[in-house]
């Protein structure tokens, strides 16, 4: 993954609560077994016509927020599926942050596992995001991880917290794996003692076993 | 020690404290993966060339996207084919263990991992699915995951997990003839909230959780995620060790004996305390019918669709005013007034043997409406199927009208062929009615077993409690 320090860019407002990740990658697009090209995706059944124009109604397709690159969304966002192609589109199309009152916990681990950063608002804050987004075009915000503050260019500047290993990792581009690859020795030690025995079958199964 | 909850218990006996992270490395001791978001986890793991640490602790299982109509002769291309063609891969160069979608064992992964006994009390359990939480029915700590998380499982058998707050859903009271444990859990999804779950573990108890059978609190459990909490769980109890009992992956005789002071000492104890608790009577509890394009839209099957203006806060309100423009429903109309076109019975939720009893018995020398364009049954599991069929309850379905089929995930997530058509309405017996969720466009009702059969007879909603049920007081 990126390092990821800081990031200033245009912000597109999404404003409904309860977003959940089945309109973010509708089912259809997870078939493809790959981490990529899902930006096309995000938000298929809100975003084109049937005909596959873009429906002029959804805010995506405003001229005003074309190359937005901040989401500011409601509570609740990305609630539902685990998939994590909902992740993965929000990074492909182009998302570094996204800011809402609160997420679900899936998404929030699967964002953060593809370096997209997510900012926790009070909700009096994003509403206020909200009106500057909404009457300003091109409404642009920075946003600091090393300083954990939010600011735009006419005085607003809201701190932000987020737990250190999460920004740690953000900050410094780490992945799980690599940093637990490094404990495989403790993992092990456990192992030796732990109480929860592995499967044994006792009795008719249909599988295959493979013992490669 | 203070007393303690499962939860807790659990928690302890598997984080790794001298890995001395940041934050607690979480053992995990089963994980179960399945065609739709395993392949880009196995594609890393080979990119980086890592191995699968411990694939004796990984069960796989073709699920989410499987045929359900004359599976063997059934011809599958594309993207599909490419990851049921991955799956099997995967596990053979990795020594996973595969039930394929041949196999007798095959199912929804949530239900073949009780079902065969791989899943335990006391045990961690992760997939990377939401549903996942279903396995705590078992007295386990199952929860869905990501894919990167899937991958990181693979490679470490562990997770960094942050601890959860715990809420206690008690439901005590008894339940009133025609009530299930779906329509339990709609009212606790009623009453705590949509997100009101969010950070939480659930455990459910109190006097009619423990009434419940495993198939029904796997339905509770299952649940857990259409209100946020990512995991929902049950505290051991003899109908736990019960239902275990000669599975085959059970230790047997003695052994099983031992297991079973294992498992019981897993169990929450007097006194323990937990983050927040909510209270439901069962007595009070209707037949639940979502009216909404997520499951904390409900109402009871007497009740109307509710008018947006009642609703204080001005984003739920227009939250709800896009639900009912995309439900194409009127504030007021009567729920018992809503015609539907489908009916789907399966899913992790309600596909299990109880809910195709429930379903027969009402369906039982009925024929399903004339209006309606489908009725589907979708056992949750291949030995559900067989036993099912044992039982004559698939005459019961197909001579109502219903189309029997194999097991899968089918119309509860639309990847396979069953799709619900755009502009129609479905009464389903699964988890989710977000927009889309059966089919672009498609309209979803969630409702129990028994309800949906009903509704099927009737072509509309109606009370199952006003209807005559062979064999029911």
């Amino acid at each position: 993954m990126k390092p990821f320090s800081e990031h200033a860019g245009t912000v597109v407002p999404l404003d409904r609560i309860d977003v959940d990740t089945d309109q973010m990658v509708p089912k259809q697009f997870i078939l493809r077994g790959t981490r990529d090209g899902y930006g096309r995706d995000l938000f298929h059944d809100w975003r084109y016509l049937p005909n596959g124009d873009p429906d002029p109604d959804f805010v995506f397709n405003f001229p005003r927020y074309k190359g937005a690159s901040i989401l500011l969304a409601r509570s609740n966002f990305g609630c539902g599926s685990s998939r994590e192609h909902a992740a993965w589109a929000v990074r492909d199309y182009g998302f570094q942050v996204v800011i809402a009152p609160s997420y679900a916990d899936i998404f929030y681990t699967n964002a953060f596992n593809n370096g997209v950063l997510l900012v926790t608002l009070p909700a009096e804050q994003v509403d206020e995001l909200f009106r500057r987004a909404e009457k300003t075009e091109g409404y642009e915000l920075s946003v600091d991880l090393e300083t954990l503050s939010i600011t735009d260019n006419r005085q607003l500047r809201f701190p932000f917290t987020i737990d250190e290993y999460r920004r740690n990792r953000l900050l410094k581009g780490l992945d799980d794996i690599g940093s637990m690859i490094e404990h495989d020795k403790e993992i092990a030690a456990f192992e030796g003692s732990h109480a929860i025995p592995a499967p044994i079958v006792t009795g008719p199964v249909d599988m295959k076993v493979s013992t490669s | 020690m203070s007393p303690r909850t499962l939860y807790e218990k659990i928690w302890d006996r598997h984080v790794i404290s001298a890995a001395r992270l940041p934050v607690p490395l979480l053992y995990i001791d089963r994980h179960f993966i399945h065609e739709a978001t395993s392949p880009q986890a196995f594609a890393g793991l080979k990119a980086a060339d890592r191995k699968v640490r411990r694939p004796d602790l990984t069960f796989a299982v073709m699920d989410h996207s499987v045929p359900t109509k004359d599976r063997r002769n059934a011809v599958i291309t594309g993207n599909r084919a490419k990851l049921f063609d991955a799956l099997d891969r995967n596990c053979r160069e990795t020594g996973v263990r595969l039930f394929d979608m041949n196999s007798k064992n095959q199912g929804i992964v949530h239900i073949i991992g009780p079902e065969m006994g791989i899943t335990q009390p006391g045990q961690t359990i992760v997939c990377g699915d939401s549903h996942t939480s279903t396995h705590g029915a078992m007295g386990a700590l199952a929860f869905g995951i990501g894919t990167s998380e899937v991958e990181t499982v693979l490679a470490t058998q562990c997770l960094p997990q942050y601890t959860s707050k715990t809420m206690l859903v008690r439901i005590e009271g008894k339940r009133t003839r025609g009530i299930t444990a779906k329509d339990l859990m709609l009212a606790v999804i009623e009453k705590l909230g949509f997100s009101g779950g969010t950070g939480h573990v659930i455990e459910y108890g109190g006097e009619a959780v423990r009434a419940l059978s495993i198939e029904e609190r796997m339905t509770l459990c299952s649940m857990s995620i259409e209100c946020g909490a990512r995991a929902g769980m049950v505290s051991p109890d003899e109908t736990t060790f019960r239902y275990l009992e000669g599975r085959p992956f059970v230790p047997r005789g003695n052994d099983f004996e031992a297991a079973v002071k294992i498992w019981r000492s897993y169990a929450s104890e007097p006194g323990a305390t937990y983050d927040s608790t909510i209270e439901l009577n069962a007595a009070e509890v209707a037949p639940k019918v979502t009216w909404g394009t997520n499951p904390g839209m409900v109402a009871n099957i007497n009740a109307a669709v509710p008018d947006p203006s009642s609703y204080a806060n001005e984003e739920e309100r227009e939250s709800v005013i896009r639900a009912l423009d995309y439900m194409d429903l009127n504030p007021g109309t009567r729920i018992v007034d809503i015609p539907i076109d489908r009916v789907f019975i399966g899913s992790c939720s309600n596909g299990q043997i109880e809910d195709l009893r429930a379903a027969a018995a009402v369906l039982a020398g009925k024929k399903i409406s004339k209006s309606l364009k489908q009725a589907l049954v979708v056992p949750a599991s291949t030995q559900t199927k067989l036993q099912a069929e044992a039982e004559g309850l698939d005459r019961i379905f197909v001579e109502a009208g219903f189309e029997w089929r194999d097991s899968g995930c089918s119309m509860c997530i639309a990847m396979n062929e069953d799709v619900l058509p755009p502009g129609e309405r479905c009464a389903s017996t699964s988890n989710r009615n977000f927009e889309g969720r059966q089919g672009k466009g498609g309209r979803t009702h969630l409702v129990s077993p028994a309800m949906a059969a009903a509704a099927a007879i009737a072509g509309k909603f109606v009370d199952v409690r006003d209807m005559q049920i062979a064999g029911v007081v």
